[in-house]
């Protein structure tokens, strides 16, 4: 899978899910690979595991005001602090970003699966892939705020055997 | 007659939203029952009579295939339609869910009208 091909795919699926669920328009910022996960960092951390003939995860990284500003245009309601409905919207959204991103992938490949988000909250951690792959990173950027979608993806050794590959968190 | 409605979405944000759609929706909404699984879906439909389901497929602990499965399978909720509201688009899952006897899937992310759209005919 080219990195060019999952910029568009993530862009596609973001751009929907922000406009048709949060009534606001993305601006697209420059996408890049980056040979790892990020690293530290503050803030909200949204993972996504994908599984099929391609395994991987996918993620949104965002500052906390970000998290609340997303989960304010989705809930019509303002947050005052990251608590747990600012964490479960934020998931969603990244559920609904990657579920879209796995039925373009499916056209291609075939059937995948996609795992239960894990939400992350707080300052100064890291996050890193077991995984030897690269991440294609699309940055967007919304009225109050910014975030990155990340997507790492690799060929499955065993396609009837994949899973999607373990996510470690460390904060330091 | 009022409309009872049960919501399964192991997401609180999607349980609230569409508990909006359908308040700001022209149909006659009687109570609203949520569940975050299949399996408090299941416990809930013990206590409590209801017109129609609204349920996600990804969840914990029950998803929603195996929910609508149990759903078909006992005489006293067989016949209550079940729309599967899931990111799940065009997948296997979904035509697993439409040969379970779901009556209906709207693809997240999803507008307002798309929902009241499928839930015409099915009240």
């Amino acid at each position: 899978m080219q990195h060019d091909q999952l910029v568009e795919m993530i862009r596609k699926a973001t751009t929907e899910v922000f406009e048709t669920m949060l009534a606001t328009t993305l601006a697209c910022g420059n996408p890049y690979v980056d040979d790892s996960a990020p690293g530290p960092q503050d803030g909200v951390v949204s993972l996504i595991g994908l599984a099929g003939p391609w395994v991987g995860s996918g993620m949104l990284a965002c500052k906390a005001e970000t998290a609340r500003r997303i989960s304010g245009l989705l809930l019509m309601q303002d947050f005052s602090a990251v608590d747990e409905d600012v964490l479960d919207a934020v998931g969603e959204v990244t559920n609904m970003i990657f579920g879209n991103v796995k039925t373009l992938i499916e056209e291609l490949i075939g059937p995948m699966g996609l795992s239960i988000p894990t939400v992350i909250f707080g300052r100064n951690f890291s996050t890193r892939s077991l995984g030897r792959g690269q991440w294609t990173v699309v940055p967007f950027h919304l009225e109050g705020g910014e975030f990155d979608v990340h997507l790492c993806l690799t060929l499955a050794p065993q396609p009837q055997s994949a899973a999607p590959r373990p996510q470690s968190i460390a904060v330091l | 007659m009022p409309l009872d409605v049960m919501i399964v979405d192991d997401s609180a944000a999607i349980r609230k939203i569409l508990q909006r759609v359908l308040m700001q929706a022209e149909i006659p909404l009687g109570k609203v029952i949520e569940a975050g699984d299949g399996a408090e879906a299941l416990q809930a439909l013990q206590a409590n009579k209801v017109n129609l389901i609204l349920s996600d497929i990804n969840m914990p602990n029950m998803d929603g295939l195996q929910l609508l499965s149990a759903i078909r399978s006992n005489p006293e909720t067989q016949t209550i339609p079940v729309v599967m509201i899931t990111t799940e688009g065009g997948s296997t899952k979904v035509m697993e869910a439409v040969s379970l006897g779901a009556s209906g899937y709207v693809r997240k992310p999803f507008t307002a009208d798309q929902i009241k759209e499928k839930l015409n005919g099915l009240y």
